[in-house]
């Protein structure tokens, strides 16, 4: 007689949940972390080149970047929330569905 | 009827104390009395208060006011959540760290922005179908319940103390700037209607205060950085151009400055502000008052784009300010002026009010009270979010589970918590008064440093690491906790400037410890729970796959209660 959390470790849509679900969140977490500390050596180490003139104004190419990094977090989480609404949730309505009967 | 007239009461009690502000106009760089902020703050409080009776009538039992029984929308707290980020020393700081240095500013808005995605990716859904209303729940899931909830206590209480008392102090002096009222006045008034908010309220009331707050805070700092824009032809190039003409460090403001001076600070500081964010327990509270896992996973998603949407809108205007209010003569102190040639550093009541001085230069008196309103009552609902995030973890961590080893009684648990929010709001009177003239600027940077390194490491660790076990979680988050405090006493911002030792004389040359008490607690966890052969290890790596499945699934969740 198998508990109930290991009938559902059984359930190939179980399996298929947890390794999309691993694999994105993980990916999109080392992704927002290059970025981030991208930036973050760049104002360490390389702050001149934030300071470049972008074309002939007084812009540098700082301001996108930094505009860059705000935008790419909300970009991340929002791919993150629009996969796990159209993928995840059906399975784990499969999974709860099974776990019943 | 007892708390109507408590309510009553209260508002009477403040009526005066509001009027007699006006005897204390002028000294100094107080600024003159202000009745339009007067007005409409005290509308906001009559609202606040009005909203508390509304909740202080549906709040019965312990998840009511701990969670609001679950039934907060994922719309709805995701602006709770912006406005619990949104505090004072985020909008008025910012903009005044752009205002004296520029792009420096943007580098702290950044930081204080990508904890969110961390939040949404790792931890949301599954604090969301692990927990019920304090993350000590989670953490403490399948390991040592006394011991673990110690620890997380401990974690939470020193975060939301060192929180508080900045917000406080914080308080103190931006009131005593903006309405004239004495010092001990403000904090007295701000720890008063916090107490009104949560232990009558609770989590009901405190996240509604929170939204509109938010609400309002958005809609003003989105007003006045499309006035900055509409007077630069909504050219940020004619912006940059006049900012930096008029500016005494001219071009130097469009890259990063002296703030950051080495590397490895800038590395530790952009750690604790990444992995703090996922660690504050007044935040990480609110992912129980929403009904399931995809309503935790979406509030994050609409909280990340207004926080992100909030500070570009900070950087406009401190740039704003900048070439509005450092060369209007109105705005700033003579004296000062006089000496220095540079209206930067005359700005009146310091460069923290530069986001206030804009919205007197760009909408006029009416405007100024607004934005001055809207300040006050982001450290109140903030003030109140803490208050009731540090009540939960003595009421429900330390009295029902560990005191009373999880059979309280529901209507003792809501009452201890009841008396820890009167106790946690004296305790942030007092310690904000003894506090007035501390530098407490190291005390936000040190509740991120705590967050990251104790309750950060703890509990992403007993979501996603089966070898964790109650001894390792218990030294390592105990290792990090220590080794923050430690770092950050011992760092310049606090052995030079604070405690007045020599300059260069610093032990730690980091401004911010996460970058070694991070690494210290999550290596001691590591370490200390392979070595763990203890028979309680091998209970808590067994829980393990049980709770990985609920964790995935949100099968066993605690629903939303119905109404």
């Amino acid at each position: 007689m198998l508990s109930s959390h290991e009938k559902i470790e059984q359930d190939p849509n179980y399996q298929e949940l947890v390794r999309r679900r691993s694999s994105l969140g993980w990916t999109l977490s080392l992704i927002m972390l290059v970025i981030y500390f991208g930036f973050i050596l760049l104002v360490a180490y390389a702050p001149k080149f934030l300071g470049m003139p972008l074309g002939t104004g007084v812009m540098t190419i700082g301001i996108p970047i930094g505009l860059f990094v705000i935008v790419s977090a909300f970009l991340l989480t929002g791919i993150y929330v629009s996969k796990a609404n159209s993928k995840y949730d059906p399975l784990i309505r499969k999974i709860v569905g099974g776990s019943r009967s | 009827m007892r708390k109507i007239s408590w309510l009553l009461a209260t508002l009477l009690i403040c009526a005066p104390t509001l009027g007699l502000a006006a005897g204390a106009i002028d000294g100094g760089s107080k600024q003159a009395i202000n009745w339009a902020a007067i007005g409409m703050f005290i509308g906001f409080v009559s609202l606040t208060l009005a909203i508390t009776y509304w909740a202080s009538k549906r709040t019965v039992s312990a998840a009511d006011f701990y969670s609001a029984g679950g039934g907060i929308t994922a719309g709805q707290n995701g602006l709770a959540i912006a406005g619990d980020y949104m505090s004072a020393a985020s909008f008025l700081g910012i903009s005044g760290l752009v205002y004296t240095s520029g792009y420096d500013g943007l580098i702290y808005s950044v930081g204080w922005l990508v904890g969110w995605p961390i939040v949404t990716f790792l931890i949301a859904e599954q604090l969301r179908n692990l927990g019920k209303f304090t993350f000590a729940d989670v953490a403490s899931f399948r390991l040592g319940q006394t011991r673990i909830r110690i620890l997380a206590s401990c974690g939470s209480l020193v975060t939301v103390a060192f929180y508080l008392i900045a917000q406080m102090v914080g308080a103190g002096k931006l009131i005593q700037l903006l309405f004239g009222l004495e010092y001990w006045m403000a904090v007295v008034l701000v720890g008063g209607l916090m107490m009104i908010y949560v232990t009558f309220g609770g989590m009901k009331a405190t996240t509604w205060v929170q939204i509109i707050k938010a609400v309002l805070l958005l809609s003003g700092a989105t007003f006045m950085a499309g006035a900055v824009l509409y007077k630069y032809g909504f050219s940020p190039e004619a912006l940059f151009a006049k900012a930096t003409e008029v500016h005494p460090k001219k071009t130097a403001i469009m890259e990063p400055g002296s703030l950051i001076s080495n590397p490895l600070s800038a590395i530790s500081l952009g750690l604790a502000l990444m992995f703090g964010t996922a660690g504050l327990p007044h935040i990480l509270m609110r992912f129980f008052t929403v009904k399931d896992a995809q309503a935790a996973r979406k509030s994050v998603f609409y909280a990340t784009g207004f926080i992100g949407y909030f500070y570009i809108l900070t950087f406009i205007i401190g740039f704003g300010a900048i070439t509005l209010v450092s060369t209007d003569l109105a705005f700033l102190d003579a004296g000062i002026l006089e000496k220095t040639k540079s209206g930067i550093a005359a700005i009146k009541g310091g460069s923290n009010m530069a986001a206030i001085h804009l919205a007197d230069a760009v909408g006029g008196n009416l405007f100024l009270g607004f934005i001055s309103a809207v300040a006050f009552a982001t450290i109140l609902a903030v003030v109140s979010g803490l208050a009731l995030a540090g009540a939960s973890s003595i009421s429900h961590d330390i009295y029902a589970m560990v005191i009373k080893g999880g059979n309280a009684n529901e209507q003792d648990e809501v009452r201890v918590s009841k008396i820890a929010t009167l106790f946690l709001g004296l305790l942030a009177i007092v310690l904000g008064i003894i506090f007035e003239n501390q530098n407490v600027a190291f005390m936000v940077g040190l509740a991120f440093a705590i967050a990251a390194s104790c309750n950060f490491p703890v509990l992403v660790m007993s979501i996603f690491w089966k070898g964790l076990t109650t001894r390792g979680a218990l030294i390592g988050g105990f290792l990090g906790l220590i080794s923050a405090v430690v770092g950050v006493i011992l760092s310049p911002a606090v052995w030079e400037v604070t405690l007045g030792f020599a300059k260069g004389s610093a032990p730690v040359r980091l401004d911010n410890p996460a970058l070694f008490s991070m690494a210290l607690a999550f290596v001691g966890i590591w370490l200390f729970s392979i070595l763990d052969r203890s028979a309680r290890a091998a209970v808590d790596r067994d829980g393990f796959d049980a709770q990985f499945v609920r964790s995935q699934t949100g099968i066993g969740a605690a629903g939303a209660t119905a109404h």
